[in-house]
């Protein structure tokens, strides 16, 4: 056969370099479940996002100054002044905030199909560590605009490592670099932030994908799909990631961008979440803002912290919060994986949980005043009983049969047309004028009050049973 | 490699020998990688003393100036004040200063060297946020308690006019005071201890 000079050079790296079979383990021939819905399309997400932090990040710190005294008018400078500079600037700050929405999504989904559980403990492990660093990539990163609220907050955050007993004192004296935030504490956090944190971020998420691909993808049914295989050693319920789920994910970066655009180009402050008031104003130093609450994706740790009226229990509680996370493979010790077959009360229990989140993040956001204060010692006690209560609880539950095979669900789009019929009734017909247009069901079919009432208290009664 | 006729003794003891010495030497190294984030040795010196003129403050009056970066507060307290700081210690957690940070000179129950002139360091012992003055009486959003003092905004800590906090806030000590003494009657420099004596 004659080859063109694009295929031998092909050749010669193929030759040399096993991209065959890197292209083949991970994406052509990685059998991934076949029953994935929408709540999988966070991993990829996470991906797209990190790829759109490194870019525009990147561009940033082509006009961005280090430096305390010019930092501030550098980030003024790249909105106004430098062509696009707004439009990646806002890439960034959204996607900052878009990372964790993702990120937050992506744990709840492992929550309920259990994907943290044997043999997926280390892919929990390096996902949680992969949150951690994300947390501190997020924190140093809002230090550079040289805010008021930059300035505050890593004031704060800084002097949680004073409350350590002992050697408190000269940690945070380390982590600044000097006796306050200061040029010292910026020129380090910029190193940390555009350096050594992504670097250590794009580490762990090559070790959470090995992992994950070593032991296989959970699913929503939470079963092995490796038991059953077919002659050639392939599940019988695996599709090839590549093209079944790269297609399918390019849907879900459709729908993703158009809510990311749609943040970026008419609420790019998200009426304060995203980008504090406060950061409008040059740091500082002498005078703290009224009130001062971190960005959003911080704020349920952070009201578990205002919440303990200890200095050092509230910094205890804090981390708690983030190291009992690490611990769920071992806490939970039901062996069924996905909520489709969980008892009632490990639905409950997660139910609280959630609630327990968005009140404190909520909480977080808002002044300490007393009142505010007890409810979220409240909810700092729903958060943690679910971990802590959970070996606990997970036994006694009642568990549905699991299936062997991934089991199948009727999308919303098959059961659209019946559900249409039964909120609708025929109308008489009245209309002299018979065109086509007017026997379409939009102008022949009426509200049917009694279909809608039974389609109401069917949905209700469904909404109460799955809770068991 | 070879592995017939090896003295594998020897061969375990190189593998030790070198495995201690690169230990050594990382460690070595570390020093210098870790020790380079302390303060610099300019952030160390940029601790001077600041003086500062009180000849045109009036009474009620509080000035904020800058020292080792941190904000250092002078307040002029009324006689009014001065009285109402008899009253509190029940209410305080360490109405004595016995835990907290000031100078000997400080060490009283007005936290200072002259009554009326009360020198502190405004940053909250919580987190480090620096509290509101508020020395107006029961204002609507404090509550009929208040009787004048600093109000930390971000967790909520409570501290009287001579900087002392009170009980049931998240603040562990009183306000830090730093050293400082008299030049003459309205000349104070913050940063040197009063002569004699050890700050």
């Amino acid at each position: 056969m004659k080859t063109n000079w694009f295929t031998s050079s092909g050749n010669w790296v193929l030759d040399r370099f096993p991209l065959t079979k890197l292209w083949n383990d991970h994406m052509a021939h990685y059998y991934a479940p076949k029953n994935f819905n929408f709540w999988y399309f966070f991993g990829s997400l996470a991906l797209l996002v990190l790829v759109n932090q490194f870019v525009t990040g990147i561009l940033l710190t082509m006009n961005y100054k280090p430096d305390a005294k010019l930092a501030f008018d550098s980030v003024e400078y790249i909105m106004r002044d430098v062509h696009w500079g707004w439009l990646i600037r806002y890439m960034h700050s959204t996607g900052a905030s878009a990372f964790f929405i993702v990120i937050y999504l992506h744990m709840f989904r492992s929550l309920m199909y259990g994907s943290f559980k044997h043999p997926r403990e280390l892919v929990w492990i390096f996902g949680m560590l992969l949150f951690v660093a994300l947390m501190a990539e997020a924190f140093m990163g809002y230090l550079l605009p040289w805010g008021q609220m930059s300035y505050w907050g890593a004031q704060v955050i800084i002097s949680l490592f004073s409350a350590i007993p002992v050697i408190g004192e000269e940690l945070s004296l380390w982590v600044r670099g000097d006796y306050v935030v200061s040029d010292a504490t910026l020129n380090r956090f910029f190193a940390f932030h555009v350096i050594s944190v992504p670097l250590v971020l794009v580490m762990l998420v090559f070790l959470h994908i090995v992992a994950l691909h070593e032991v296989g993808s959970n699913n929503p049914d939470g079963i092995d799909i490796k038991k059953y295989k077919n002659e050639k050693g392939i599940p019988l319920d695996g599709i090839p990631f590549h093209p079944y789920y790269t297609v399918k994910d390019i849907a879900g970066v459709g729908v993703f961008l158009i809510f990311f655009a749609t943040i970026i180009f008419y609420m790019p402050e998200m009426g304060g979440y995203f980008l504090e008031h406060a950061n409008f104003i040059p740091a500082d130093p002498l005078k703290t803002p009224e009130h001062i609450a971190p960005v959003w994706y911080f704020t349920p740790f952070y009201a578990i912290l205002r919440a303990i009226p200890d200095k050092f229990a509230g910094v205890i509680g804090m981390g708690g919060a983030i190291v009992v996370l690490f611990l769920l493979p071992w806490l939970d010790r039901n062996p069924v994986r996905s909520i489709r077959y969980r008892g009632g009360i490990y639905k409950k229990a997660l139910l609280m949980f959630v609630i327990s989140f968005l009140v404190l993040g909520y909480l977080g956001t808002q002044p300490a005043t007393p009142s505010a204060t007890i409810v979220a010692r409240i909810f700092t006690a729903i958060y943690f009983g679910f971990f802590l209560l959970m070996p606990i609880y997970t036994r006694w539950e009642k568990t549905k049969p699991v299936p062997t095979r991934t089991t199948e669900h009727h999308s919303i789009d098959e059961q659209l047309p019946a559900l249409l019929e039964e909120i609708t009734e025929l109308k008489p017909a009245t209309s002299e004028i018979d065109h086509v247009v007017f026997r379409s069901s939009f102008f022949s079919r009426r509200p049917n009050p009694t279909g809608i009432r039974h389609v109401l208290t069917r949905f209700a009664k469904k909404l109460v049973e799955s809770l068991d | 490699m070879i592995n017939e006729g090896v003295d594998n003794s020897k061969r375990q003891f190189l593998t030790s020998a070198l495995t201690v010495v690169g230990a050594v030497g990382t460690g070595f190294l570390a020093v210098p990688f870790l020790a380079q984030m302390q303060p610099s040795v300019k952030a160390m010196a940029a601790g001077a003393p600041v003086e500062v003129d009180i000849s045109k403050m009036e009474t009620g009056q509080m000035i904020r100036v800058a020292w080792r970066g941190k904000p250092v507060w002078i307040l002029n307290r009324t006689p009014e004040v001065l009285e109402t700081l008899k009253t509190l210690d029940s209410k305080l957690r360490d109405p004595q200063s016995l835990e907290s940070m000031q100078p000997a000179s400080s060490k009283n129950p007005g936290r200072s060297i002259k009554p009326e002139v009360f020198v502190a360091v405004g940053l909250c012992t919580h987190l480090g946020c620096s509290p509101t003055f508020r020395p107006e009486i029961a204002p609507s959003d404090l509550g009929e308690g208040w009787k004048g003092g600093f109000f930390c905004p971000c967790h909520g800590s409570w501290f009287d006019l001579a900087g002392r906090v009170f009980q049931g806030v998240p603040a562990p000590t009183n306000l830090e005071i730093p050293p400082y003494r008299y030049v003459s009657d309205t000349q104070l420099i913050i940063g040197e201890p009063e002569e004699g004596k050890n700050a």
